[in-house]
C-alpha cells in the first residue's frame, strides 16, 4: 500500500542532504561526454537532465563486476582461509527506471534460490531505491510487454513521477519510510495528482510466446537470428537481470584470492568441458540459451521472466541484435 | 549478522594418493576441522568442488560411499589447470573442498531390485560410490552385475578393486577393454563396452540399469538397453557439465530448465529425454 | 545501389556465392550487418554513410564461413581487412569475392568485382588512407599530453571496461580461436575487470594489432561503455608505420614489421 506525496524540487534539494547527512551516498544518472552513467553525485543538480537510461544497469552496486569472494594464505602443508566481510556502504540508488528497479528481483530469485549468497544481501541491504518514471521510450523497450510498466512500482522504494514542479512521491516499502522520516516535512500531501507516464504499447504476446518456445528448440530460426551475433558479453553485462558469473582464482606462492566476475553465456568457453567437448558449439545454439533461459527457465523454475524489457541489450549490441524485434519475430513464426 | 560465506571450502588434509592408471589419480581427503569431520555427510551420487589453492577449483564426484566415515575419495585425470596442480601434489598436502552437492541415486526405490551398473574409462569413479554403498547394504537388494570397460588394461581404474569384486560371490564383475587394449595375460573380454551389454544380455526385469561413461559409450550404450526392453524410468545416468559454483547460481551447467549441478547430476534416461541435449 | 543489388542477386542466382554480406537497416537510423542468401533477399540491401561494422570480422566467423563461397559489400577499410586477412592466410584466396560501390559513383551503378587477393590489392593501390579526422586529432591531443596525463587518461577510461570484449570480437583482425585471453595455462592476462585486467588486456591487444590494424575504428564503436580503444590500435599501427614504414591491409604478401628481421636493421643491439 503506498502512501503518496508531492515532492517538490526544492524539497528534492532538501532530501538529498538528509539522505548525505544519515551517511548514505547516493548514485544517479549523471552525464558523462555524452554518455549517462550511475555515479555519485552530491545534489540533484549534478543528475543527468533527460536522460532515457543509463548504459550499464543497477546491478553492479549489488552484483559488481569483481567481488572477493575469499582469501587465503599458504605455507608448506598449510592453507589459511580468510572470509572477507561483504562491503556495503549504505547507498541510495536515485533515477533508477522501473525497469532497473524491478530487475532486482530477478536476481534476488537467483542469489538466494536454495542457498542463500551473503554477498548478494550484504549489499542489498544496505540500498534503498528511489525509482523514476519513465517521460519517453525508444523503439528498443518493451516493458510493459514482459509485466512491467514506465511507471511500474516494483522494485522500487519511493517511486518518482514527474509532475509540474517536481515528483509525485510513492512512498512503497519500510526502506522508503525510513528515508522519508529523515525529513517528513518535504513531503506534501499528494492525494489526488495523477501520475503520468509515456504510453507503451505491448510488442507482442509474451506469455503465449513461452508457451511457445519448448516446441521450437529445433527451429533454424535461431541460426537465422544468430547469423551476425559476434558472441560478446555486451548484451550479458548491460543487462540488469543476466546473473551468470565465473570464478577466477588470482594468486602468488604465498597467497591468493577468489573473485567472482561477471560472465555470459555467449561465449564459446561458457560450457566449454576440459575433454574438448562442447554442448554449445555453435553460436545459434548460445543465442537460443539467451532467449530460452529468460523466457523459458526462468518462468519455470522462479516463477517469473529473466527480462524486464529495459532494451539495453538492443542499444549496447555492436550488431544490432534488437531482442525486442527478435521477440517478436518469433512470436509471428508458425510453431 | 553476516551470512554464512557459501563459497568457502573445507580444508582438507591429503591422506592417501592411489595412481590408478596414467595421469588418474585417486586421493583420499580427511577434514582438516574435527567439528567438520564429524558433521560431514553425504548420499551416493553427490559431488564437490575441489581446491588446488593457487590454482582454482574443479568438480569431481565423492568416490568413496557414504557408508565409509571418516574420509572421502576423489578421482580425476590430469586435464587441464587445477586437476594439473592437483596431480602435483603429496600426501600431507591441503586442498580444498566445497560440498556435498546434487541430487543422490535413490537406493531406498531401488530395494529388492537387481542392479546393473554400466561404466566406462574414467567414469566408473561415480559409480564406484554407488556400488561400494549397495555392497555395504547388500541384503538390499538381489543381483548385482558390473560391466566395465576400457581403452586399454592399463587405463582400468581402481585395479584392486577390480579383483576385490571379481573374487566376491554376491556380485557379477565383467570387466572389458578396447580390441587393442589386451596385455598378453589379460583374462577379462575384449570389444566394447556396448556389445559386451547387449552379449551379456541382463533380464530387464524388477532391474535397474545404472550406466555412467563418455557421450560416446552412453549413445551406445542405451539403444542396447532399449533393445533388452529396460524402460527410460529404470536407466540412470550421471551428468558431467562445465561447473563453477555447483549451487544453481553462476548458470554455467544450466541445460535446458535444469541446472545439473541442483536437478542433477543423477538423472533418469526418462528425465533426459525432456531435457535438450546440450550436455 | 541498384546496380550492387542487382549483381550480388546475379552471383547469388548463378550460384557463384552462397551468401552475400552486406548491411541493412537497422533499429533507428543505424545500419546492421545483412546476409542474404536467397536472390530475393537481396533487396534488404543498403550502403550509405551509417554503415560502420566491418564485415570482414564475419569472413573468419565459423558459421559463415560454412555458408560457402561469401561476396561482401565492403567499405575501403572492409577492402584492406579482408587483404590482410588474405595476407595471413586466414582467407583462401577464391574464398571471398569483395564487392566494390565506387565511393561517391554508388548511385552511377559502378561496381566493382574483385576475385582475387591480386585484384585487391590492385585496387587498393591506387588508393591513399586517411584516417579519420576527428581520430587525427584524439590522437593529437593525446599526444601532446604528458605522460602522467596520458596514464591518468586511460586509467580513467579503461576503469569503465567490463571485459565484455566487443572490441575484440568485433575486430576482423582478432581471429583466434583461442585468444591470448583464453588461456589459462598460464593465465596470461587475468579475467577479471579489475585495474591490472582491465590495462593488460587492452595494451597485450594493441600489441597484437600493431601492424595489422585497418583503422576502421570499430573496436571503438562497439565498446558499450564508449571507450575510445581504437586510439590504442590506432597508436601502434601509426608507430609501426613511422618505424618501419609498413601500413595493414596493402599487401597480398604478408610482411609483418614485428616478426621480420633484415640485415639492415637500424637497431645494433640485435647484430
Amino acid at each position: 500500500m503506498a502512501d503518496t506525496f508531492e515532492l517538490s524540487h526544492e524539497a528534492l534539494n532538501g532530501l538529498f542532504a538528509a539522505l548525505r547527512k544519515d551517511g548514505r551516498r547516493v548514485l544517479a544518472p549523471v552525464d558523462s561526454d555524452g554518455r549517462t552513467e550511475l555515479n555519485e553525485v552530491e545534489s540533484p543538480a549534478q543528475v543527468a537532465k533527460d536522460y532515457l537510461q543509463t548504459i550499464l544497469s543497477a546491478k553492479e552496486v549489488v552484483f559488481p563486476k569483481v567481488e572477493r569472494l575469499l582469501s587465503y594464505t599458504t605455507g608448506p602443508g598449510k592453507v589459511e582461509l580468510k572470509d572477507p566481510e561483504p562491503k556495503a556502504l549504505p547507498t541510495v540508488l536515485f533515477g533508477v527506471r522501473p525497469c532497473e528497479a524491478a530487475a532486482f528481483g530477478a536476481l534476488d530469485a537467483v542469489f538466494n534460490w536454495d542457498t542463500r549468497d551473503s554477498f548478494f544481501n550484504a549489499r542489498m541491504a544496505q540500498i534503498a531505491v528511489i525509482g523514476l518514471s519513465c517521460t519517453k521510450a525508444d523503439a528498443a523497450c518493451f516493458c510493459t510487454t514482459v509485466g512491467g510498466g514506465p511507471a511500474d512500482t516494483r522494485g522500487s522504494d519511493i517511486l518518482l513521477s514527474p509532475i509540474e514542479g517536481g515528483f509525485l512521491a510513492e512512498v512503497l516499502t519500510e526502506k522508503g519510510r525510513s528515508i522519508q522520516a529523515l525529513a517528513p516535512e518535504l513531503f506534501q500531501d499528494g492525494r489526488g495528482i495523477d501520475k503520468t507516464a509515456v504510453k507503451l504499447d505491448k510488442a507482442f504476446d509474451q506469455p503465449a510466446l513461452t508457451a511457445k518456445l519448448p516446441g521450437m528448440f529445433d527451429s533454424a530460426l535461431w541460426v537465422d537470428q544468430s547469423l551476425r551475433c559476434i558472441g560478446c558479453g555486451a548484451c550479458a553485462f548491460v543487462c540488469p537481470t543476466c546473473v551468470c558469473f565465473d570464478i577466477q582464482e588470482e594468486a602468488d606462492p604465498k597467497q591468493g584470492q577468489r573473485l567472482r566476475c561477471w560472465d555470459s553465456c555467449g561465449y564459446r568457453m561458457f560450457t566449454l568441458h576440459a575433454s574438448g567437448h562442447n554442448p554449445r558449439e555453435v553460436q545459434s545454439q548460445r543465442w537460443r540459451q539467451r532467449i530460452y533461459h529468460k523466457f523459458s527457465y526462468y518462468p519455470e523454475r522462479y516463477g517469473m521472466l529473466g527480462c524486464v524489457g529495459c532494451g539495453k541489450c538492443t542499444r549496447a549490441c555492436p550488431v544490432d541484435m534488437n531482442l525486442r524485434e527478435h521477440l517478436v519475430e518469433t512470436s509471428e513464426m508458425k510453431a | 549478522m553476516s551470512e554464512t560465506n557459501i563459497y568457502l571450502p573445507n580444508l582438507m588434509r591429503i591422506a592417501k594418493i592411489t595412481e590408478e592408471s596414467p595421469a588418474v589419480k585417486t586421493f583420499r581427503l580427511e577434514f582438516v576441522d574435527e567439528v567438520a569431520a564429524q558433521n560431514f555427510e553425504f548420499k551416493t551420487g553427490q559431488f564437490g568442488l575441489y581446491s588446488a589453492f593457487g590454482e582454482g577449483e574443479s568438480t569431481f564426484c565423492i568416490a568413496s560411499s557414504p557408508t565409509r566415515k571418516g574420509y572421502i575419495e576423489c578421482t580425476f585425470r590430469e586435464a587441464g589447470r587445477v586437476t594439473a596442480a592437483l596431480a602435483d601434489k603429496e600426501v600431507g598436502d591441503i586442498v580444498g573442498f566445497r560440498g556435498p552437492y546434487g541430487n543422490v541415486f535413490p537406493l531406498e526405490d531401488w530395494q529388492g531390485k537387481n542392479l546393473v551398473f554400466i561404466a566406462g574409462g574414467i567414469a566408473l569413479p561415480p559409480l564406484r560410490s554407488v556400488i561400494w554403498n549397495c555392497l555395504d547394504l547388500r541384503d538390499w537388494f538381489k543381483d548385482i552385475t558390473v560391466v566395465y570397460g576400457a581403452r586399454s588394461v592399463a587405463d582400468l581404474v581402481y585395479k584392486h578393486e577390480l579383483k576385490e569384486w571379481s573374487e566376491r560371490s554376491d556380485m557379477q564383475l565383467v570387466t572389458t577393454v578396447d580390441p587393442g587394449g589386451e596385455t598378453p595375460d589379460w583374462k577379462g573380454k575384449v570389444g566394447f563396452v556396448p556389445p559386451v551389454v547387449e552379449q551379456l544380455g541382463p533380464s530387464a526385469e524388477n532391474t535397474i540399469a545404472i550406466v555412467c561413461g563418455p557421450p560416446i559409450m552412453i549413445k551406445l550404450t542405451l539403444p542396447v538397453l532399449q533393445k533388452l526392453s529396460f524402460p527410460p524410468e529404470r536407466i540412470f545416468t550421471t551428468l558431467e557439465n562445465r561447473m563453477k559454483c555447483g549451487l544453481g547460481k553462476c548458470g554455467r551447467c544450466n541445460t535446458g530448465k535444469s541446472f545439473v549441478c541442483k536437478d542433477g547430476p543423477v538423472y533418469t534416461l526418462a528425465q533426459l529425454n525432456e531435457l535438450p541435449a546440450e550436455y | 545501389m541498384e546496380a550492387l543489388k542487382q549483381k550480388a542477386k546475379d552471383l547469388l542466382e548463378r550460384g557463384e556465392v552462397k551468401a552475400i554480406v552486406g548491411y541493412t537497416k537497422g533499429t533507428g537510423d543505424i545500419r546492421r550487418p545483412y546476409f542474404a542468401q536467397r536472390p530475393e533477399q537481396v533487396d534488404g540491401l543498403v550502403l550509405d554513410e551509417a554503415c560502420t561494422q566491418n564485415l570482414a570480422t564475419y569472413a573468419t566467423k565459423h558459421e559463415v564461413r560454412h555458408l560457402g563461397k561469401l561476396g561482401v559489400v565492403a567499405l575501403p577499410v572492409t577492402q584492406r581487412a579482408l587483404l590482410q586477412l588474405m595476407a595471413e592466410r586466414q582467407i583462401r584466396d577464391g574464398d571471398v569475392i569483395v564487392l566494390v560501390a565506387e565511393e561517391g559513383n554508388v548511385e552511377k551503378g559502378n561496381v566493382k568485382e574483385l576475385a582475387s587477393a591480386a585484384a585487391l590489392e590492385e585496387h587498393l593501390a591506387l588508393k591513399t588512407d586517411v584516417m579519420d579526422e576527428k581520430d587525427q586529432e584524439l590522437l593529437a591531443k593525446l599526444n601532446a599530453k604528458s605522460r602522467e596525463e596520458r596514464w591518468a587518461f586511460w586509467h580513467r577510461e579503461l576503469s569503465r571496461c567490463v571485459k565484455c570484449y566487443a572490441c575484440r570480437n568485433s575486430c576482423p583482425m582478432c581471429y583466434c580461436d583461442h585468444c591470448t585471453m583464453d588461456c589459462n595455462r598460464p593465465q596470461w592476462v587475468p579475467v577479471a575487470s579489475h585495474d591490472l585486467g582491465n590495462f593488460e588486456y587492452h595494451v597485450v591487444r594493441a600489441m597484437h594489432l600493431a601492424g595489422r590494424c585497418v583503422e576502421c575504428g570499430e573496436c571503438g564503436r562497439a565498446c558499450p561503455v564508449g571507450i575510445p580503444v581504437h586510439l590504442l590500435t590506432f597508436f601502434a599501427e601509426e608507430s609501426v608505420h613511422r618505424q618501419f614504414g609498413q601500413r595493414a591491409g596493402h599487401s597480398a604478401k604478408l610482411d609483418y614489421a614485428l616478426s621480420t628481421f633484415r640485415p639492415d636493421d637500424k637497431e645494433s643491439f640485435i647484430r
